[in-house]
């Protein structure tokens, strides 16, 4: 870890592109996560949020500019590198092997092994399956079948399972993409307090929603994007509803 | 602390549970997960008493009608546990056939020129060596077509089919290739207290290829692929390391199908494995596997491969003409597709709108 930039910005994006073809989806684009600290990114569709998390998270390689964890600059070559330097994304399109269970899924690619007999290297299912009951009731989500493929659930236990695995592997920042989207009400409720705990934690979180009123209870800032570039950056105490959709619809 | 309104923490809900478990349930998909073994039972049933009603003579007690069974069904067993790893990753492998044949046929000329050279029983490992390594190398291009080139499974190894094919035959000289080695004969003929060498060496592969999908990161890895390449990208799975080792271990699989054939015929033939690239892939679907990818297991397979030779062979047994192979092996397969549809229904699974 590196403690020389202790109240500076956990991640820092600055001047970041992302062009597909003649498509420019991200512009120069610039923001900054402080620890504890959650940045609400708001925008129309197709205003290319989820481009900015996807560039951020190593899913695509940004055109131009740089992004900074905690001062330094880094490049992620894919999302698993992202990952290992504690930066963990829900994405929108939910990200889990419905086939496999809850634990195999907090797990994928990083699935802790035992052994068999003192020699021979085994899934250490037992394991996954303890840290996802675990995970899970965190998240004030019981589950009985842990064996169960994630198929069997329905879409917001599927989204706690995604942020648990998030929640499990510790992130220092959370990146998620419409979290509350596809929920009930209780459940969207659940996720935002969620964000609060993890807000507690001095934990970075970027969360990108639609929803204003999820927006003006949980962040602490609000980034507006407007086809690929930053329309406006307001702190939540000094604005309102009305301002953020005029900078999202321009004007 | 900005936030206005106040929300309340995560331990004052008290949520409903998250699943819907019920052991009645559970013990139906349990039930039809088996249901390869069930159907093999049911089949040595119906052989049993029509063997009995038609000779007066037992099937499935007769060891020599075990024996037989077991080693009709070692050949499309080896070819459909590489298979099941593909057809789980979401893939197909329509070479395997034909790179059996190739390996065959190097089994058995390797073997012949290195036992001009080195004692019989080092020669016979060399010539397996060489034929499961040879067959590496059309597994490693399937493996790169693939999973470089973004060309589709069935379109990459079909290729790859005919390469195989002309590249057995021209090594064959267009003939079969005998092989003079009294040790790869008796490894193909012998037996260990009445059970055949071939059916031990396939049975402790069987259990290896067992344990490296139920057991390994790169078993997991598979269904991951074959359930959500997206998301197992995201994992930080190497999808492209993955499918490239995923198609070298099936071709290799043949490579010792092969192996083990020229060891059985004490010959290498180009045409070895034609008959069996379809049976290996009936096998893993009888054996449960969704041909869209996603499930599957090697034991399943096993059963799969089990009713097809118990369906062949019984037919020979029981005197029906051929030909009727072929319309039961058919029928077989539509319906176990239609019992794994069904199940899906019952099972609780999610199903499609
Ligand atoms: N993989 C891609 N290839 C080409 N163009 C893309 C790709 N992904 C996104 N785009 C384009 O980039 C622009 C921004 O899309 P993006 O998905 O980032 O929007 P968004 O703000 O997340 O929208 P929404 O609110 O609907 O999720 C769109 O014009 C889209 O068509
Ligand atoms: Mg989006």
């Amino acid at each position: 870890m590196n403690n020389t930039n202790q109240n500076g910005p956990l991640l820092e994006v600055r001047n970041l592109s992302k062009h597909f073809g003649a498509v420019r989806a991200l512009n120069d684009f610039s923001m900054a996560v402080r620890p504890g600290e959650v940045v609400a990114l708001a925008g129309d569709n197709g205003a290319g949020k989820t481009t900015l998390i996807k560039a951020i998270s190593g899913v695509f390689q940004p055109t131009g500019g740089e992004i900074l964890l905690r001062g330094q600059p880094v490049t992620f070559a894919t999302p698993q590198e992202a990952r290992e330097k504690g930066i963990e994304t829900i994405y929108q399109d939910l990200a889990l092997a419905d086939n496999l269970s809850i634990g195999a899924n907090i797990f994928l690619g990083r699935e802790p092994m035992r052994k068999a007999f003192g020699f021979l290297p085994v899934l250490d299912r037992k394991a996954m399956a303890a840290a996802a009951k675990e995970t899970m009731s965190r998240l004030d989500f019981h589950v009985s079948r842990l064996e169960a493929p994630v198929s069997n659930f329905s879409g917001g236990q599927r989204q706690a399972v995604a942020i648990g695995r998030a929640v499990y592997w510790d992130a220092q920042i959370l990146i998620m993409d419409e979290p509350t989207a596809a929920l009930g009400v209780p459940e969207q409720r659940k996720v935002i307090s969620l964000i609060h705990q993890l807000k507690a934690q001095g934990r970075g979180v970027i969360f990108i929603s639609h929803n204003l009123q999820d927006i003006f209870a949980v962040s602490d800032r609000i980034v507006v994007l407007r086809r690929g570039v930053q329309a406006g950056e307001r702190k939540i105490s000094e604005t309102n509803h009305d301002e953020v959709v005029k900078l999202m619809v321009g004007g | 602390m900005t936030s206005t309104s106040p929300v309340q923490p995560a331990e004052n809900h008290v949520a409903p549970q998250a699943d819907h478990g019920d052991p009645a349930r559970s013990l139906i998909s349990r039930i039809a997960e088996g249901r390869a073994w069930l159907f093999l039972a049911g089949l040595i049933v119906c052989f049993e008493i029509w063997s009995r009603l038609a000779f007066g003579a037992t099937f499935v007690l007769n060891p020599f009608n075990l024996q037989s069974i077991a080693i009709f069904a070692v050949a499309p067993l080896l070819l459909a546990t590489g298979q099941t790893f593909v057809i789980i990753s979401g893939g197909i492998d329509l070479s395997l056939g034909f790179i059996m044949g190739l390996a065959a046929v190097v089994a058995a000329h390797a073997t012949n020129m290195a036992g001009a050279a080195i004692p019989l029983p080092l020669a016979m490992l060399a010539g397996i060596l060489a034929s499961v390594i040879v067959a590496g190398v059309p597994g490693v291009i399937n493996g790169l077509l693939i999973s470089r080139l973004k060309v589709p499974p069935f379109i990459g190894t079909l290729g790859m089919f005919g390469v195989a094919r002309g590249a057995a035959f021209l090594l064959a000289g267009g003939t079969t290739v005998p092989v003079q080695n009294s040790w790869f004969a008796l490894l193909g003929n012998g037996k260990f207290y009445g059970v055949p060498y071939l059916v031990i060496i396939t049975a402790v592969f069987v259990i290896i290829m067992h344990y490296l999908l139920s057991q390994t990161r790169f078993g997991q890895h598979n269904y991951a692929i074959g359930a959500n390449v997206q998301a197992a990208r995201r994992s930080g799975i190497d999808i492209r390391g993955h499918i490239l080792r995923l198609y070298v271990l099936s071709a290799m699989c043949a490579g010792l199908g092969g192996a083990l054939y020229a060891a059985r015929f004490t010959a290498g033939a180009a045409q070895a494995g034609e008959p069996l690239l379809l049976d290996s892939v009936a096998a893993v679907v009888i054996g449960g596997a969704s041909l869209f990818g996603g499930s599957g297991t090697i034991f399943g397979t096993v059963a799969g491969a089990l009713v097809i030779a118990v369906i062949q062979y019984g037919l020979v047994f029981v005197n029906v003409e051929p030909f009727w192979q072929f319309i039961a092996v058919g029928v077989v397969i539509i319906i176990s597709v239609l019992i794994d549809q069904a199940q899906r229904r019952f099972s609780g699974a999610r199903q499609d709108e």
